[in-house]
């Protein structure tokens, strides 16, 4: 029978073009081909049918006038793999020779939904069933996989029908996926054998162009669903994944985990993936973890609770564990990773953690404290407070797990919403499929709780009436009652006077044993040397010097803010000696970091408030002071405002004066002391000291001075000096540009900013053009190389600053 | 919203130095004038006309050294005052006249109060601190001869008497005294047979000041520390601590309860003056005029009740006078 079939099929083909006679001899063939099944249609046959329906297609498409008649029915009795490559390879043929009808290409349009709305398991079917041929069936996998894109493609611009939008079309393929999958899992019932390794190929070819979320939003719910309490369907949906070829395996597994509802969902759909198939181990316990970081906690929640839900997986659980706390604690990964890389590492740590059992704890404590010990001290090292802090957390967890009954680490951070988030991952997250009927039970109870809690208040409200009376009544026998007691708000306690005069406070703030007297000066400081900037001038360097050294001797509130606030308020009334003597001591032997820092601080704070402009006169603001004999009333004010608002639409003007708000102005007092805050700063950075090592381990005064340069630098623009300074901060900028700490690398694209803002345009490109030049190719590196996204953020931005001024010179100067 | 306190109802101006001691005299007929006497550091006892508010007379009987306890004897015409110069003197002021009498010569370093009860009509006893740092000596007056040496036993390890009460119950029976040690302990002792009574821990601190109500058999007193002390003495004639209140700043300097037993006030380190209800120690008022400590209070003995004045005298050199709860 094949070969009437193929003979007919070869005189259909031989014709010029496809007609009456070859579309009856097509006809026989299908029905032949119906009646004999899809094996008694020989390769070459099918071969031959196919070029037939493609011509068909292709005159069909060609010709409008063709009444919509019998070659749509041959589409949709041949076989839909056939079909569909045909219809799609007419729709992909160039434009060329005949310019293409409208009628036509809605008829193949209209046949190709029909098709993929109907026949789409059949499809997948047939594909199962072509094994054997491997390109025919990569083919047919391409076009079932492709076809919006090829579609798309094709229409050129044009709108193709809803369905084949990828949102609408990969849904339908999922169906058809499970359809076909529920023939197999009636197959295997049946006793027979059954392949689906093409439908993993389809399912890993969708995932990996990306459209995992069309495909597997309908997928994965519905084979949870299936795989409940099915294990012919476990077994169906553990094939399925691990049939998916290794390129594609990854993107299969990660929509899985993102999707899956909770780990023992993940745990029945996938199996024992990890172990059975390398690629697949891989990918999970290395690339997800520690190669990859944007996932959500949720997603690290379902793989890592995945690994250790069956004994197998456990060890890899552990293994998992080891490579992440190798990670965390070596120092370079600290210092050269993005904190929020290092944010997963820390949240995946914590929720392996949470999964360990004590036993097995046990086994690895020796390692957990090893690379607990050497991660807390890099963490701890970090310039980044938000790093310090997740060695913090992380080291205090570990600990708090390895030592269950001895005494465990404690750190002093702020707890915020971010740091429990993190701790709340120590305990386990309760399993997502918890039916909700328990919750709803819970509610309940809790609301049947409240009226009883609410009952005992009363209780004790009216127990606590009870003893008020009594006492009430004790009063009302014994009475001092006749006797009204007088206001006592004012009984507050008692605060020692504050010295008067500014070497007063020296006197107690050096010698004195009185605390109650040493609290009040370091009070009272500021304001008295804001006060008295004459008595001050005599003796700020001493001043200044008694202040950096000034040891918080009790416990009072804001006492480094009371004291820096001190130390700003000597600086500003006397900038030039005490400038000069801070940062003489910011180089000098045995100080602490802290008071380096400190004088750092200090010398920013006090230059900002020299630079900003003050009101001069202070009686710009205040109303002529008169005696208001009649109270304002409101009514007045209107009228009083009507008639202004009358007056200003009635009168016309012909000149404006200068707009109303006036910004306060006055000389910047920055001017003629910017150099002496700045320069002295720059000198020594490259000199250690025995204490002090700036390029060495020191770099987190090494990061806040060149913060504090940048902020000056900003700080002193339209000075005489800032040129100068730009370009002195220019040279240790580029000493400097490949520090490895990113605080420091932050701080340096800080500078650069300061430069670029405070400096005249025109002096920048006459006197620091090469300078330039390479600085930008510096950033283009950073934008483009460095690790840390707020480096890359501000080097992006120092770019655009540059930009900006090379626009601004070609509108000044058009060459 | 209560009343705000009241201010003073006038000041006392011009000691020239910190006042330590005030005694009233106000329970003259008419033609007398209410005088307050006040003690100051720099040994000077003024009389101050408390109708003119002027001072009449400055005594000068210590060698410039502070004056630490002023009283009366029947009327104003005869002072005792003891000063830092280790004497008691007894002043004669009669008809004008300014002169010592008669004095004690105390030997005592210490600062502690001398106290005076009247038992009979020209008969007193006073108590004071002895030569011996522990010691208190309870003399008869004007005879000057030595009742009793009270002096704790061997290893009581009480330390200087601070403050002292000398009272009795009703007239005739037998005196008592209450003494204040530094080691914060209330003693009461038995001055016939110089035995101790009984003794109560009320304080951490030295007790510095205490004032005993007879008729209700209770009693309070104050040390450096928050705390103000009520303690009772029960039929046994057994100490025992009553309530305590705690105070918004530390050092009380001295306690004095008012004549009617109504009221008491505490003279404060945190120069303020504090008033309580006595019965429930309910707090009444504080009355914040003085700039630096409050050494003394003193409550006046007008025969007329809404006459009653209240006296304060500070390190500020001043002395205020208060009109307060006179309705009562």
């Amino acid at each position: 029978m094949a070969t009437a079939v193929e003979s007919a099929l070869r005189e259909a083909l031989a014709g010029p073009a496809p007609g009456a006679a070859a579309l009856g001899a097509l006809r026989d063939a299908l029905a032949a081909a119906a009646g004999g099944g899809e094996a008694a249609l020989g390769p070459r046959g099918r071969e031959r049918l196919g070029a037939l329906l493609r011509r068909l297609a292709a005159s069909a498409a060609a010709g409008p006038e063709e009444p919509a008649g019998p070659w749509r029915s041959c589409f949709g009795e041949a076989p839909p793999g056939l079909a569909l490559s045909a219809l799609l390879a007419a729709l992909g043929e160039p434009r060329g020779a005949a310019p293409r009808a409208g009628a036509g290409l809605r008829a193949l349009l209209e046949e190709l939904e029909r098709l993929v709305r109907g026949r789409l398991p059949a499809v997948l079917g047939e594909l199962c069933r072509q094994r054997g041929s491997a390109e025919l069936g990569a083919g047919l996998l391409g076009a079932v996989v492709a076809l919006p894109e090829r579609l798309s493609n094709a229409l050129q611009g044009g709108h193709p029908p809803a369905v084949f939008l990828p949102q609408n079309y990969f849904p339908l393929l999922a169906a058809a996926i499970l359809e076909a999958l529920h023939e197999v899992a009636a197959a295997l019932r049946g006793g027979s054998d059954c392949s689906i390794s093409s439908l993993s190929h389809v399912l890993g070819k969708v995932c990996v162009r990306g459209r995992q979320k069309e495909i597997l939003s309908v997928l994965v719910p519905r084979l949870a669903e299936l795989t409940r309490s099915d294990c012919i369907w476990q077994r169906i949906c553990w094939r399925l994944v691990e049939c998916v070829p290794d390129r594609c395996m990854e993107a299969v597994v990660l929509g899985f985990v993102e999707r899956a509802p909770g780990a023992d969902v993940l745990s029945r759909l996938l199996g024992n993936l990890v172990v059975k198939n390398k690629h697949a181990q891989f990918v999970v316990t290395q690339k997800f973890l520690l190669l990859q970081y944007g996932y959500t906690t949720a997603v690290l929640q379902n793989l890592l609770g995945y690994l250790s839900l069956d004994s197998l997986r456990r060890a890899l659980l552990i293994k998992v564990l080891q490579e992440l706390l190798e990670t965390w604690s070596s120092s370079s990964a600290v210092k050269h990773s993005p904190p929020e890389q290092q944010e997963y590492i820390s949240k995946a740590i914590l929720i392996c953690l949470s999964h360990l059992k004590d036993s097995e704890i046990e086994s690895c404590r020796q390692e957990l404290l090893t690379s607990m010990m050497e991660g807390v001290k890099c963490h701890l090292d970090s310039s980044l407070p938000q790093i310090r802090r997740l060695g913090m957390i992380v080291a205090e967890s570990i600990s708090s797990k390895i030592n269950t009954d001895g005494p465990v680490l404690k750190f002093q951070y702020e707890e915020d919403d971010e740091a429990r988030e993190l701790k709340s991952l120590l305990v386990q997250a309760p399993s997502f499929c918890v039916p909700s009927v328990p919750d709803d039970s819970r509610k309940e109870k809790a609301d049947a709780a409240l009226p009883s809690a609410s009952e005992s208040n009363g209780k004790s409200h009216t127990a606590a009436a009870h003893v008020v009376s009594d006492e009430e009544s004790d009063t009302e026998l014994d009475s001092d009652d006749d006797l009204t007691p007088y206001d006592m708000s004012e009984d507050k306690e008692l605060k020692t006077k504050a010295p008067v005069y500014i070497r007063d406070c020296i006197e107690v703030l050096t010698g004195s044993e009185d605390v109650d007297k040493w609290e009040a000066t370091v009070k009272a400081l500021e304001s008295l040397v804001r006060k008295n900037p004459a008595a001050t001038r005599e003796v700020s360097v001493e001043l200044a010097k008694i202040l950096l050294h000034l040891e918080e001797k009790t416990c009072i509130e804001g006492f480094a803010e009371l004291r820096q606030r001190a130390q700003v308020a000597v600086l500003t009334v006397d900038p030039i000696p005490v400038a000069q003597y801070l940062t003489s001591q910011f180089y000098s032997l045995n100080y602490s970091l802290r008071q380096r820092m400190d004088i750092l601080d200090v010398l920013v704070l006090a230059a900002r408030e020299l630079s900003s402009p003050k009101v001069h006169g202070k009686t710009k603001h205040v109303e002529k002071p008169c005696v208001q004999l009649l109270p304002a009333s409101d009514s007045s004010k209107d009228w009083r405002r009507i008639v202004d608002e009358r007056i200003k639409s009635k009168t016309r003007r012909f000149a404006k004066g200068p707009s109303q708000v006036q910004v306060a102005s006055g000389p910047n007092e920055f001017n003629s002391v910017a150099g002496h805050f700045f320069f002295p700063l720059l000198q020594n950075f490259d000199r250690p000291l025995s204490t002090f090592d700036l390029l060495g381990e020191d770099h987190f005064v090494l990061g806040r001075l060149v913060h504090t340069l940048a902020v000056l630098l900003y700080l002193a623009v339209n000075t005489m000096a800032v040129t100068a300074m730009g370009k002195a901060l220019m040279e240790f900028v580029w000493a400097l540009r490949f520090h490895t700490d990113s605080y420091v690398r932050q701080g340096l694209l800080s500078c650069i900013s300061s430069m670029l803002l405070s400096v005249p345009a025109e002096h920048l490109l006459n006197n620091m053009t090469e300078e330039l030049l390479e600085t930008q190719s510096w950033l283009g590196d950073v934008v483009e190389k460095d690790p840390d996204g707020d480096c890359r953020r501000l080097a992006l931005q120092n770019l655009l600053l540059m930009e900006n001024l090379k626009k601004k010179l070609n509108k000044t100067v058009p060459s | 919203m209560a009343a705000p306190p009241p201010d003073p109802q006038f000041v006392l101006r011009g000691t020239s130095a910190a006042v330590h001691a005030l005694h009233f005299s106000c329970g003259g007929q008419e033609p007398d004038v209410p005088v307050l006497f006040s003690g100051s550091e720099n040994g000077l006892i003024n009389v101050w006309n408390l109708k003119t508010h002027r001072v009449d007379k400055a005594l000068d009987g210590h060698g410039r050294k502070s004056v630490c306890w002023v009283e009366t004897m029947d009327g104003k015409d005869r002072l005792l005052s003891q000063g830092r110069d280790q004497k008691i003197c007894l002043w004669d002021l009669a008809e004008g006249r300014a002169s010592v009498t008669d004095s004690v010569f105390t030997e005592n370093v210490g600062f502690c109060r001398c106290s005076l009860l009247k038992v009979a009509q020209g008969r007193w006893l006073m108590a004071m601190a002895a030569k011996a740092l522990d010691e208190v000596q309870v003399l008869e007056l004007p005879s000057k001869t030595s009742v009793c040496t009270l002096k704790p036993e061997a290893g009581a390890k009480l330390g200087m008497p601070m403050c002292l009460k000398l009272w009795q119950i009703n007239c005739g029976s037998q005196p008592l005294l209450l003494a204040g040690y530094e080691d914060g302990s209330v003693v009461l002792w038995n001055l016939s047979v110089g035995k101790v009574l009984s003794q109560l821990f009320c304080h951490q601190e030295p007790v510095m000041s205490l004032d005993f109500d007879s008729e209700k058999a209770k009693g309070i007193s104050g040390s450096s520390e928050r705390v103000l002390s009520i303690w009772s003495l029960n039929e046994q004639q057994n100490l025992q601590v009553h309530t305590t209140h705690r105070l918004v700043n530390a050092g009380i300097s001295d306690i004095t309860i008012r004549p009617d037993k109504k009221i008491l006030a505490t003279a404060g380190w945190d120069h303020r003056i504090r008033v309580f209800g006595w019965k429930k120690m309910k707090p009444l008022a504080v009355l914040d005029y003085h700039t630096a400590t409050v050494h003394c209070v003193s409550f006046s003995d007008h025969k007329n009740p809404s006459e009653r004045l209240l006296a304060a005298g500070s390190k500020d050199h001043r002395i205020s006078i208060w009109s307060i709860y006179t309705q009562t």
